[in-house]
């Protein structure tokens, strides 16, 4: 029964997701190696369309990895899966809001929830690293070394890091520019 | 009944206009639900926005289930997602059927190849902004990397990490650890 799966899948990626969009990415990395309904290279295709595209990147993403699993349906039942937990917790929470928040043990767990989500974002961002800037398949079948890097991958992957992080004008800028300049790059320098 | 179809509405339009998620949706929130409808005060917000943040799941989605509670009571919360959560259905299937036909088309791969450099880069930018709200001591700071390299190396779901760091945050702030 895939669609029970989906749901489950997603109900747990809300349940343990914390710190918002990207907090999901992790589940989603689990949910294609354990399911095998999609691959690395596609959920990194969803990640740029879910950034680029208007409502929340947790949503958008579990509606892309439903659909693509499942159609329609999926997409529906992803997403509700998804927004399950919150729904139950909020509405448990919302009547007792000040105490929750006062609450010494809820402080002290998300003390130790937020850095485990940084280091649980920072290997799904490894996964698409991998991808995006090094050719590991053709490494594997030529052994020469320098098949390893993608090098026009890791020039641009240079050039956005410094438009992103430093450059003053371009800093707040939303994703969406960077995602449809590298969109551009890539077919002019045929990546 | 037309509270409840005021609330999706709502809600529906901070779904189409948050683009990107996360800060993104204070001003429209603000717009939205304080200016043009008092739903909720500019403090009130901030707390929803600040338990939304510390609870489970996607801050947009805590934040509209918390307002369409106070408004409507679980019934107000159960529509108000709905309606944050119905544009992304609509766009995001129409763009993935769309794609979907259009995947094979070389130029198509090439483009989601540069796209793929860009998602990691922003990735990449994510983590440093979390790493400077999060690792704030040495116990957080051994937490986040022993994580990163045990989900590197081992195939553990990450709910089974998140579990256990809640309670060792427990356990750090009663050994007196934290903030050492």
């Amino acid at each position: 029964m895939i669609y029970l799966r989906l749901f489950y899948e997603f109900f747990k990626a809300g349940l343990f997701a914390v710190g918002g969009g990207m907090a999901t990415l992790p589940f989603l990395y689990d949910i294609s190696d354990s399911t095998g309904w999609f691959t690395h290279s596609q959920l990194a295709d969803m990640v740029a369309v879910s950034e680029s595209t208007p409502g929340p990147i947790g949503v958008n993403m579990a509606t892309y990895v439903g659909f693509t699993t499942a159609g329609i349906p999926g997409a529906i039942i992803a997403t509700l899966g998804l927004v399950t937990p919150s729904i139950i917790i909020i509405l448990l929470i919302a009547k007792a809001l000040k105490a929750f928040r006062q609450n010494k043990y809820v402080d002290a767990g998300f003390y130790g929830l937020r850095p485990c989500s940084v280091g649980l974002i920072a290997a799904a961002g490894i996964l698409v690293l991998k991808l995006a800037l090094f050719n590991t398949e053709l490494y594997q079948s030529t052994g020469v070394l320098t098949d390893l890097f993608n090098f026009k991958a890791i020039a641009l992957a240079a050039a956005l890091l410094i438009l992103t992080r430093y450059v003053k004008k371009l800093k707040d800028l939303h994703p969406i520019f960077f995602i449809a300049a590298s969109a551009v790059v890539g077919i002019v320098f045929a990546f | 009944m037309k509270e409840l179809i005021d609330l999706f509405i709502a809600f529906a339009k901070v779904g189409v206009m948050t683009f990107g998620g996360g800060y993104a949706m204070i001003p429209i929130l603000e717009r939205e639900i304080v200016d043009k409808r008092n739903w909720a005060s500019s403090e009130e917000m901030m707390d929803y926005y600040a338990v939304g943040q510390c609870t489970p799941g996607v801050i947009a989605v805590n934040t509209a289930t918390f307002i369409g509670q106070k408004r409507r009571g679980t019934a107000g919360g159960i529509i108000a997602t709905l309606g944050v959560v119905f544009p992304s259905l609509v766009i995001i299937t129409l763009i993935a059927g769309i794609l979907t036909s259009f995947a094979d088309i070389p130029q198509v791969e090439q483009a989601f190849a540069g796209i793929r450099v860009c998602v990691c880069v922003l990735i990449f930018n994510a983590v440093t902004k979390l790493w400077k709200k999060s690792v704030t001591d040495k116990a957080t700071l051994a937490l986040c990397l022993l994580v990163f390299v045990l989900s590197v190396f081992l195939d553990i779901s990450p709910a089974v990490f998140v579990i256990l760091c809640a309670a060792a945050g427990i356990l750090f702030t009663k050994v007196g650890l934290r903030g050492k």
